[in-house]
């Protein structure tokens, strides 16, 4: 969009051909499948990147992948503030996923927001033997008498409930029934599905069956009511875009679930519309409102100036023309921002070239922010995407560029080694890897503990952090002293 | 001697309990020291010998204190006939928690705990299916050395007796556990000797026992008690006599099972005629309406 360019598609496909060739027959004919170069289609500026996606991993390729515990504990549910999300079972899974998302949120931590606290069941040999559902019960009652101020508990299953026939539900009703509160249980166990994608899909449809099928709430709607869907608030991101539709004149009566309340979810029904930032992680929720409500739901993108501009017209035209005016005020509002930060930073970052591997929908949705500093996406992949995911990433990404589905540690490797782009942006496993083959470094998953990046006020952000990255001193240490020429 | 170990597993209500229980009893006659592992939720593999049912199972009594490592073996362990040791593991009411994960946890409990310790036999009465990896732990890591698998001449306990040959086939390779034969209970089927003697040589093991059918063993039961001990004199006790010593000498000569197909054992099942061909079944069809359409014309 913002530039106009192409990546080198023999040199992509001659690159997927030697790295296949690394594998065993059966083993490099299933991973052909996942691996690819994106081409010109008839439809002028969209590329084809389709590739087989949400299927299971091959075993011992270290795939990244989690599982459908952390889809609804470690992303749908856990940002949800004013609720406890006990992680039932086994210590390991809530104390190990403990705060990994860096899900901000404003509250008092233990009084009024429980997100940055880890709540297990703690399940021991007695529990398996005889069922947790007595241990579960207390729990809450305890739950409820430690934090009063609590809005609802989930119960995030892990592995051991679905295996022993835990009745969950049961106890939920029964919870609700006495306490008069929300209690959501939700069937993550993590051997469901391939992935964590399920365990989204799970965690919207307890939404749906235990949230609002309880009744949505009386509530006061105006006519320009929106649930801002799918920002879980990494780093703050919700806070800027919230800020940018709120300028536009828009109310926004729901944000989910960064920064999340339960009041919020409950009363999502009663919006004009809903704005989905992560389509693949809350799609299934967006569908049914529309089904059930009538309410439609838009996709935007608020990473970068030029997306930004569109997402905000995008959404504007859903609405009368004093919203559509607001837009472009907006937009020309923050032009001069824009511009600083171009100026500042695209002499800097001009040219570069970036390799992406991320989860929901940055893979694609980070690609023109990129582009906006003069940089370049040549390889792009999902680790739990769907064939909808890369149909969208064809609106992205250029022809050449090279698609790689649930990358084995191997290929990623193998990729940045032979490619050597000037930017990898992937998760915490990746980097340390990455950066001892001298190649510059971007968290993209936990925006390296820095953030936001959305909106215009995170797009000055994310392009101090790439320039950081990249022109960083250290990387002219790489080479010994007595060995550089 | 060494410690043997000897499991008797079986189709559900087949009589295991009281078949080991009398078994035991007279093995006891004999001089053994005898432990008995009952591994069913339903803790009612001891109640003959003790006279009454053991209350105190591993697992309730683990549960009521917090975990296992707070037991001791004097807690779950009784003395029942003649110095038999009897253990219960428990488990949980039906329809919750993992009774699997149960018995593991309870014989892990009494073997480190030295219950193995001082006797010559121990013996493990498991619930009817061997439905997970839990029910078959007597049967993994070197347990039990000899299965013995009680059945009659109903096709479900011949079904039953097979699957569970192939429970013991997938652990003979990596642990020794080998068949030590088949205990037929009498149930007065057709030609049921001739069919479990046919199962037991398909099987590749012998049939160590046919006991036959007799009231004196319910009697007995009503009394919370074994034939050896409600009526030592009688033919019934004998028959158990002699059952314990067929396994008692029957130490090292068990063997790996070779569980045949559905398919073998439904023909067999029709070649004795306990399952009735396609062709058999029309024709007694054909002749049930031929009679009742004559008796309507009558």
């Amino acid at each position: 969009m913002s530039l106009d360019y192409t990546n080198d598609t023999a040199a992509a496909e001659a690159l997927i051909k030697e790295v296949l060739d690394a594998y065993p027959e059966k083993s490099g004919k299933r991973r052909a499948k996942h691996l690819s170069v994106a081409k010109a289609t008839e439809e002028e500026g969209v590329t084809g990147c389709g590739v087989k996606s949400n299927i299971k991993s091959i075993p011992g390729v270290m795939t990244i992948r989690g599982c459908a515990y952390a889809g609804s504990k470690g992303v749908v549910w856990g940002p949800v503030k004013d609720m406890v999300h006990i992680s039932h079972g086994p210590v390991g899974c809530g104390h190990y996923s403990w705060s990994q998302r860096r899900n901000y949120f404003n509250g008092t931590v233990g009084i009024d927001s429980f997100v940055t606290m880890q709540v297990t069941s703690d399940f021991q040999e007695r529990d398996i033997v005889f069922g947790g559902d007595k241990n579960l019960d207390a729990m809450i009652d305890e739950l409820d008498v430690m934090f009063p101020l609590n809005k609802g508990i989930s119960i995030q299953s892990e592995c051991p409930i679905g295996l022993i026939g835990d009745d969950i539900e049961a106890v939920a009703k029964k919870k609700h029934k006495e306490t008069g509160k929300t209690i959501v249980p939700v069937r993550c166990e993590g051997f469901r599905g391939v992935s964590q994608s399920l365990g989204h899909h799970i965690a919207n449809d307890a939404i749906r069956d235990w949230v609002f099928e309880k009744g949505v709430p009386e509530f006061e709607t105006g006519p320009y009511d929106v649930n801002l869907i799918a920002d879980y608030n990494i780093g703050g991101d919700a806070w800027p875009s919230r800020k940018l539709l709120e300028e536009m004149g828009l109310r926004v009566i729901g944000m989910w679930s960064g920064d999340a309340t339960l009041a919020e979810m409950a009363r999502a029904p009663k919006a004009k519309l809903n704005l989905i930032h992560c389509y693949r992680s809350m799609n299934y929720i967006c569908r049914h409102m529309e089904e059930k409500y009538g309410i439609s739901w838009v996709e935007y993108n608020f990473f970068g100036p030029t997306q930004i501009a569109a997402s905000l017209r995008k959404i504007a035209a859903q609405f009368d023309e004093t919203i559509q005016a607001n837009a472009e005020k907006v937009i020309a509002k923050y032009e001069a921002l824009v511009a600083d930060v171009v100026a500042k930073y695209k002499p800097r970052l001009d040219g570069k070239t970036v390799m992406l591997y991320v989860g929901g929908l940055r893979p694609r949705h980070v690609t023109n922010a990129y582009e906006d500093l003069g940089m370049k996406v040549i390889g792009t992949g999902y680790e739990f995407g769907h064939n909808d995911d890369y149909q969208r990433t064809g609106h992205y990404v250029k022809e050449g560029t090279l698609i790689y589905d649930d990358v084995t540690g191997y290929e990623l490797e193998k990729f940045i080694e032979k490619i050597r782009p000037d930017l990898v942006g992937s998760g915490i496993k990746e980097k340390y890897a990455t950066q001892k083959m001298g190649v510059p470094f971007r968290q993209m998953h936990s925006w390296d503990y820095s953030g936001p990046y959305h909106g215009y006020d995170g797009f000055a952000i994310f392009a101090r952090d790439m320039d950081m990255a990249i022109n960083s001193p250290v990387w002219n240490k790489f080479k010994a002293p007595w060995k550089a020429a | 001697m060494s410690l043997r170990q000897i499991a008797f597993y079986g189709k559900g209500g087949i009589g295991k309990s009281t078949t080991s229980q009398n078994t035991l009893a007279a093995l006891v006659e004999m001089g053994q020291k005898i432990l008995i592992v009952g591994c069913d939720p339903k803790a009612d593999s001891t109640r003959l010998i003790l006279g009454c049912k053991l209350q105190d199972t591993v697992l309730h009594l683990a549960a009521k204190a917090g975990s296992v490592e707070d037991l001791e073996l004097e807690d779950v362990m009784k003395i029942g006939y003649k110095g038999i040791k009897c253990t219960e593991s428990g488990g949980p009411e039906p329809g919750v928690g993992c009774a699997g994960r149960g018995v593991i946890t309870a014989i892990n409990f009494l073997e480190e705990n030295g219950a193995y310790d001082d006797v010559d036999y121990v013996s493990y009465d498991v619930l009817g299916d061997v439905v997970c990896g839990g029910f078959a732990m007597p049967i993994r890591e070197n347990k039990a050395q000899e299965i013995y698998i009680v059945m009659s001449g109903e096709m479900m306990a011949l079904f039953a007796a097979n699957n569970i040959s192939k429970g013991i086939l997938k652990y003979a390779g990596s642990g020794g556990v080998r068949l030590g034969g088949l205990v037929c209970n009498e149930r007065q089927t057709d030609r049921e000797v001739e069919l479990a003697e046919a199962l037991a040589k398909r099987l590749n093991t012998q049939l160590i026992h046919f006991v036959p059918r007799a009231n004196i063993v319910q009697h007995a039961e009503l009394r919370r008690q074994t034939v050896i001990e409600y009526a030592p004199d009688s033919a019934q006790a004998e028959e158990y006599r002699q059952l314990a010593q067929k396994i008692h000498a029957n130490a090292g000569k068990g063997t790996i099972p070779t569980p045949i197909t559905m398919e073998e054992l439904e023909d067999m099942l029709i070649e004795f005629g306990i399952m009735k061909t396609d062709e058999q079944a029309l024709a007694e069809l054909a002749a049930k309406e031929a009679s009742l359409c004559s008796s309507g014309a009558a």
